[in-house]
């Protein structure tokens, strides 16, 4: 509303796109929630990227040209942040484990989002056996303690102990296998909602193949929800990460920097004290968490009619949010139109 | 796009027949119905550990192997029976299911279900303390947003739900042990008790497990400070991680309430804003509450093997981590079937509550 000017041009591509779509419609307290959240997901990203550069020392560097470092130094010139019971500086370990999060949530997410919709497109539109085992099973999983199921599946792919790559697909795996259910969930649901509307017949009318309804008319309008989903994922990704970590599940520390690994380790320093080797890496957890979760919420806010604050509009009436299950706004600018 | 779509946190674990027919039925067939759903999402689980444990070989080897002479372990695979073919183990271990035997500890040799029934106690007594916390946070708290819906309390009261979510259970806890423990001395450091305390515990006769209920048993009040002592940490590093989300839940109901047409109409007849809330608005925000706590065992089952790690609590998450570390993948496998049925059943017995409460959830 702000920029009406400046936007219009670009309405069909610019705005559009999922959040800032959705900053464009937020107002008051959620716009300033969406953008904390956008703010702290962007430092995140921009760290992992730029982890060489700001990092003043690798992951697993453990002597400069003065010397080794020394251990569970408290925070000073040299080291901002201070050093691990190993050695490690924990400010290049903190900026380094940003590259791992950021890694294993694109290949966690991305292949459960590649899984999920195709199941749930296939099982939602074909019905039948498939459907039905599929959400038996997709419940059964659904239902399980998020952890134990990553515990086990990282034992099965690393046995526990692995190099970069190996830890990162271990991890990435194990969430994978918990997230599959929630799109598949979505989807699914989406696409049976989908499968009785007027356009799919027209589209079965003219003899369209069932890939191609699928493919082209359900998909583009299924995968509404995903950028919601994509950033509460994204949170939870960490969180299991740093889990798996925790218990010893994570990546060895002389492959890659994990927040989880580094807090687990930390965890004996405290009662001697020492603070700094378990709060800044819990730190970025929780900012980064925090981020992607913000953003998460202020989209979910923001596609839900009856929890959306109006711009402008003082006290909403209470029966106008009553709207029917088609918001008059949202599905013209979240989703393709 | 439907409610159901929008808003997963709410999404209920109802894996309720949604699709039977909506005509007849009453609350017994429900009961039926859902008690024998439980069945497939068991064998599911157990088929899906089994396979996926026996993809690394075999247990013997993997918690031995290395330890002991290629011949010796030989032996031992063989009359383990772990040289047979996988789905001749699995059908014998689906059998041994059934008549109750989960199999033994590779390292300690202790059959899973007596290590169930060992630490089993612990757990509950942590998750019991952390839902109190959970419960006493998230309700008042979820009502007080409600209420002030996108004022300043609202707004402090939902980043802080955020926060709760966004912090992992094991760097809470490192926070709170470092706070209140190391700095201002207020609470042990780690264990569900003194050692003598501890001790008094174990000497009691028919003990329970869980420690405060036996304290109270037996009048003993010194152990009872004790054991309250040190459950204090672990019950709030737990109990926020679910505050947060009962306090999202009642807040999302409170305010899906309060626009219902009864509410307005109490408006009209000029019932104060804060009896709306308490009064009227609160009890069918409730029942999500009820329902999503059967998830929460599952969340908060997660969350404990985390937390007992993090306070030394020894329960069946702090004994899974020990075997874990072991590679005593038998034990492993026992204990995450064991915990599947018990998530399995608590979502059965929630879902039978909810729909004792709200006669809308039976179909």
């Amino acid at each position: 509303m702000s920029t009406p000017q400046l936007t219009r041009p670009k309405q069909p591509l610019f705005s559009r796109l999922p959040v800032i779509s959705h900053l464009k419609k937020s107002v008051g307290l959620q716009r300033g929630m969406l953008i904390v959240g956008v703010v702290l997901s962007g430092i995140f990203l921009l760290t992992s990227i730029f982890a060489p550069l700001l990092a003043p020392c690798g992951y697993s560097q453990l002597s400069d040209d003065s010397g080794s470092f020394p251990t569970q130094e408290a925070p000073g010139a040299k080291h901002l942040l201070g050093t691990t019971v190993g050695g490690y500086d924990v400010l290049s370990r903190v900026v380094w484990g940003s590259q791992t999060a950021v890694t294993v949530i694109i290949v966690s997410v991305a292949m459960s989002l590649f899984l999920g919709v195709v199941l749930g497109l296939l099982s939602g539109y074909f019905g039948g056996w498939l459907d039905r085992i599929l959400v038996v099973v997709a419940d059964a999983i659904y239902a399980f303690p998020t952890l134990l199921l990553a515990i086990v599946i990282s034992i099965v792919i690393s046995r526990g102990q692995s190099s970069f790559w190996g830890g990162i697909f271990s991890c990435a795996f194990s969430i994978t296998v918990v997230f599959v259910p929630q799109y598949f969930r979505v989807i699914r649901a989406e696409t049976i909602r989908l499968k009785a509307e007027p356009f799919v017949e027209s589209a079965k009318v003219l003899g369209a193949s069932s890939a191609r309804i699928i493919g082209r008319h359900i998909f583009k309008n299924a995968t509404r929800t995903l950028p919601l989903m994509f950033t509460l994922n994204a949170s939870e990704a960490i969180l299991t990460l740093a889990g798996l970590g925790f218990l010893g599940f994570g990546i060895e520390p002389t492959s890659a920097a994990e927040w989880g690994f580094d807090l687990n380790k930390a965890l004996a320093d405290t009662s001697s004290g020492i603070w700094w080797t378990g709060v800044f890496p819990g730190i970025a957890i929780v900012l980064t968490v925090l981020g992607l979760t913000l953003v998460g919420e202020s989209i979910n806010d923001l596609n839900d009619p009856r929890i959306r604050g109006r711009k402008r509009a003082g006290r909403t009436p209470v029966r106008a949010t009553q709207a029917g299950p088609e918001s008059p706004a949202n599905p013209a600018e979240a989703g393709k139109s | 796009m439907t409610t159901l779509i929008e808003v997963p946190e709410a999404e209920p674990g109802i894996v309720a027949p949604k699709s039977k027919s909506k005509a007849g039925g009453g609350l017994g067939r429900y009961i039926v119905i859902r008690f024998f759903l439980i069945i497939p999402t068991v064998f599911i689980l157990v088929t899906l550990v089994f396979f996926l444990m026996r993809v690394i070989g075999d247990p013997i080897t993997a918690s031995q192997g290395g330890r002991l002479p290629p011949d010796v372990l030989a032996q031992r695979i063989h009359d383990a029976g772990y040289d047979r073919p996988v789905l001749v183990q699995y059908f014998e271990y689906l059998r041994q299911l059934i008549t109750g035997n989960f199999g033994t500890t590779i390292t300690d040799r202790r059959p899973v279900l007596e290590v169930l029934t060992t630490f089993g106690a612990a757990t509950l007594e942590l998750s019991i303390n952390a839902l109190i916390v959970a419960l006493a946070v998230g309700i008042p708290f979820g009502l007080i947003a409600a209420q002030h819906r996108d004022k300043t309390p609202d707004a402090l009261l939902r980043f802080f739900a955020i926060l709760c979510y966004a912090t992992p259970v094991f760097f809470s806890g490192l926070l709170l042990k470092l706070t209140f423990s190391v700095w201002l001395g207020w609470f042990p450091v780690a264990g569900r008790a003194s050692t003598r305390t501890e001790l008094t515990m174990s000497a009691l006769a028919a003990p329970s497990g869980i420690y405060w209920l036996d304290a109270l048993r037996s009048g003993n009040f010194t152990a009872l400070g004790d054991i309250a002592s040190h459950a204090v940490l672990p019950a709030i590093a737990l109990g926020l991680l679910t505050a947060g989300v009962f306090l999202r839940l009642v807040r999302t109901n409170v305010i899906g309430t309060l626009g219902k047409d009864y509410i307005e109409a109490g408006r009209s007849r000029g019932v104060s804003e804060f009896r709306l809330v308490t009064k009227h608005a609160y009890k069918p925000a409730l029942i999500p509450i009820i329902t999503v706590m059967g998830l929460q065992i599952a969340l908060m089952l997660g969350g404990a093997i985390l937390t007992e790690t993090t306070f030394e609590w020894k329960g069946l998450g702090y004994q899974l981590v020990q075997y874990l570390n072991a590679r005593d993948f038998v034990a492993v496998q026992g204990i995450v079937v064991l915990l599947a049925i018990i998530v399995a059943v608590t979502n059965f017995i929630v879902d039978i509550i909810a729909a004792l409460i709200d006669p809308r959830v039976r179909y």
